[in-house]
């Protein structure tokens, strides 16, 4: 499975290596130079945070999560989950990490779901500091409306499709 | 503050119809030695004159403002610093509680699962990169723009996927489909989509922490969630939700 996600990344990775190449080896460069530096700036923190969740998740007593957010929370689990989310501030790190932490010590997969899809869609803090200044305010508060819900129908839908 | 994982682009570029300038070489304050043979190159294609227009002076305000000042990007930021200091006081609790053994396992358990994903966020990184250089932004703003109906959100959903970036990228492109024509529900829909399907975020920030399966699973449960979110927001401009006038 994960051999095979390789292949295929890096299949894409080829063909829009050629495109570019096509294009002007300027843009080959560009394009080699920029994703090899963002990768090399974006390891460490991925790197601590993956290993620093893994020890968080350690640490927690199980005892603590599972009533809440364990597979047998239910509705209830999932509800707790997203306004976790909504109310988790800063960026990929801290809402990815706090999410593989909870996975590891006993949190319900459909919970988690919920939580980083609440975390994505509404962080009062992404809202604020991103999204408004950028965007029409109404259209804003419009699709955050909207996305109320989603997290509820994320965790259903991936209950429904099941584990792979 | 949430960087753009990969590919991210000054929306600038997007404003002056120059789809093809480099990066963050703008912010980073490095001159771009191939700008101009990127306008040579691509003169026919680009469309240095497809400059968007702007029919309202709202809109144009919030798009054309300087994007707020992107800092030199650091490997670190508060951020990862508040996660380091809870991760180390976390090891430290493992360390004395657990014993040393058991300590190297968890450290070796969760490297493996970092190292093993690293081939696949090398290879986010790069896809990122080239699509943010070969796809013109106004030409998505366009299409996106001029397709309406069910089409135009399967379409904005697509986008959605496909376009690498961060929020800095992401949220002025969208500002721009509706000066382009789209409604709310089209934005909508592109949004969410690029929240929650959008592959780089996924490749770079979400595999190495949950891994491949997991990954896929949530992804692939989510994909109607943007389409729903565009209906919603279409239901609930139907029932009188005004957002038009911060437009025109």
């Amino acid at each position: 499975m994960t051999l095979a996600i390789n292949i295929l990344l890096w299949l894409v990775v080829g063909v829009l290596a050629v495109i570019a190449a096509t294009r002007g080896r300027v843009l080959l460069d560009d394009g080699v130079r920029t994703g090899v530096m963002e990768f090399i700036l974006l390891l460490p923190r991925i790197g601590i945070g993956v290993v620093g969740s893994g020890f968080v998740a350690e640490a927690l007593p199980n005892a603590w999560i599972a009533p809440w957010l364990g597979p047998e929370s239910g509705l209830l689990g999932v509800a707790i989950a997203t306004l976790g989310g909504a109310l988790t501030p800063g960026g990929p790190v801290v809402g990815f990490s706090i999410g593989a932490a909870a996975l590891k010590s006993g949190a319900g997969a459909p919970q988690v779901i919920a939580y980083s899809t609440a975390w994505a869609l509404y962080a009062i803090h992404r809202l604020v500091i991103w999204e408004v200044p950028m965007m029409p305010a109404r259209v804003v508060w419009l699709r955050a409306l909207v996305s109320l819900p989603l997290p509820f129908l994320a965790a259903a839908l991936a209950m429904l499709l099941g584990r792979p | 503050m949430e960087k753009p994982p990969c590919g991210g682009q000054i929306p600038t570029a997007l404003l002056r119809g120059r789809s093809h300038q480099p990066l963050s070489g703008g912010s980073r304050g490095t001159p771009s030695p191939s700008l101009r043979s990127y306008r040579r190159r691509n003169a026919g294609s680009t469309g240095t004159r497809q400059t968007i227009r702007f029919e309202s002076t709202s809109v144009r305000g919030t798009l054309t403002k300087p994007p707020p000042q992107r800092r030199r990007r650091r490997a670190f930021d508060w951020s990862t610093a508040i996660i380091a200091a809870l991760a180390s006081a976390a090891a430290a609790t493992v360390y004395a509680r657990d014993g040393r053994q058991h300590f190297l396992e968890v450290l070796v358990g969760d490297l493996s699962l970092f190292g093993e994903m690293l081939p696949k966020v090398l290879a986010g990184c790069l896809i990122g990169a080239f699509v943010t250089l070969l796809l013109p932004r106004e030409m998505v703003a366009r299409w996106v723009g001029h397709e309406s109906g069910f089409t135009g959100l399967l379409i904005a959903a697509f986008f959605g996927f496909l376009l690498p970036g961060g929020p800095i990228t992401i949220y002025p492109v969208a500002g721009a489909f509706l000066v382009m024509g789209a409604d709310a529900g089209a934005v909508v829909a592109f949004i969410v989509s690029w929240t929650l399907i959008g592959y780089t975020r996924a490749l770079v920030w979400e595999l190495p922490f949950f891994g491949a399966d997991f990954v896929i699973w949530r992804m692939v449960a989510a994909i109607p969630l943007p389409i729903i979110a565009g209906l919603l927001a279409r239901i609930a401009v139907r029932a009188g939700f005004q957002y038009r006038d911060e437009i025109k």
